[in-house]
């Protein structure tokens, strides 16, 4: 087999909308045991108390890259047989910055508000509300902003192919600056931690 | 945080089974992970309804139409209350589900409920600016190693270390 199963299997409209159901039911429920249905837990991280959230970020990324870049090595799942992200640089730049913001004002993202209010969090759902709201306005605004999400467009292009190495260095770049990270992080909590216990 | 209902998976145990789920997706879908998206439609849908016209003239709505069936007869949505699910078994099986609303020791309820809505508010805008979020960009593309993806995620991480010093009261 090449490619994923829904091209080989040639899937119909509803075996996929059961599919998509079945992968969001795994993705909240390991969101919800992670513990991404709490805001406190989520914002610890920007006042360097406990960087779960980076962690278990990080480790999913690292987990699906070499996934993903072991099937393709072997002919089982080419990446360009799925659905690869075209990269628009500045809205993405300047979206994750007001994503960014929303996070620490809001408390959640867009995925974790969802399971936030499954766990029944007043303030999750209200960010839900939100959402709706920001997506609402977006779409009604959309002849002035459709332009400005398709703005800086580079097509599909990878972090490897965009600095001309071997997909394979990026990867093991990748590996090491996340095990950095963890390592850096450990070391921010202690500081931080510790500057607590003594107040 | 001792009380049992708050004990939560070792934090890479849980990016390893979220980065499977993420692989799972890829091999069974073609597609990654996503949330945004499914507000997008659930919003396009409402105001197609109310002005078939004003969708159909719309490029934000529009270029998702496909005739003779709804906005919300697709992948994301489904995916969307998936999660929704997902996250409630999650929060039932370990009896943690309650209703309250997560705020630090010094705002109030009300406060909290105003930011809430009004980080919501801006992460439903950005997400569609950047036709994506944390989940559909930064996880989906980061490990495809997508450029746009890591642009996007480094943003994220800016944005709110950036504002987090003058929300502080609302966490700490």
């Amino acid at each position: 087999m090449s490619g994923p199963l829904s091209q080989v299997l040639s899937f119909d409209h509803t075996t996929e909308l059961l599919v998509a159901l079945a992968v969001g039911v795994g993705f909240g429920f390991t969101l919800e045991r992670a513990g991404f249905g709490r805001a406190d837990n989520l914002a610890a991280i920007f006042y360097g108390r406990d960087f779960r959230v980076m962690r278990v970020m990080f480790t999913a990324i690292v987990t699906a890259m070499l996934g993903l870049y072991f099937l393709d090595l072997v002919g089982i799942l080419p990446l360009y047989s799925i659905g690869i992200l075209e990269t628009f640089w500045l809205p993405q730049l300047v979206g994750g910055l007001i994503l960014g913001a929303g996070f620490i004002i809001g408390g959640y993202c867009p995925g974790t508000s969802l399971v936030g209010s499954a766990s029944g969090k007043v303030d999750a759902m209200l960010f839900v509300l939100g959402l709706f709201g920001g997506s609402l306005a977006f779409v009604l605004g959309g002849s002035t902003l459709v332009p400005l999400q398709n703005a800086t467009p580079m097509g599909r292009v990878l972090l490897h192919e965009f600095f001309g190495m071997s997909s394979s260095v990026v990867v093991l770049g990748v590996v090491l600056f996340a095990i950095g990270c963890f390592v850096a992080v450990g070391k921010i909590e202690a500081l931080v931690n510790r500057g607590r216990a003594e107040q | 945080m001792s009380e049992p209902e708050r004990i939560w998976w070792n934090p890479y145990v849980a990016g390893v089974a979220l980065g499977l789920v993420a692989l799972t997706s890829f091999v069974v879908t073609g597609r990654g992970l996503g949330a945004s998206g499914a507000m997008k439609r659930t919003a396009a849908a409402a105001v197609r309804t109310a002005s078939p016209t004003f969708a159909d003239e719309n490029p934000a709505i529009s270029s998702m139409i496909v005739p003779g069936q709804s906005l919300l007869s697709d992948w994301i949505v489904f995916m969307a209350v998936g999660v929704v699910a997902g996250g409630a078994i999650g929060a039932v099986t370990r009896r943690r589900f309650r209703v309250e609303t997560v705020r630090g020791p010094r705002i109030g309820v009300e406060s909290r409920w105003v930011l809430a809505v009004v980080g919501g508010v801006l992460s439903g805008f950005a997400a569609q600016l950047a036709k994506g979020c944390t989940s559909g960009q930064a996880v989906t593309g980061g490990a495809q190693l997508a450029l746009g993806s890591w642009i996007f995620m480094f943003s994220v991480f800016g944005g709110a270390y950036g504002l987090a010093w003058f929300v502080r009261k609302q966490w700490v």
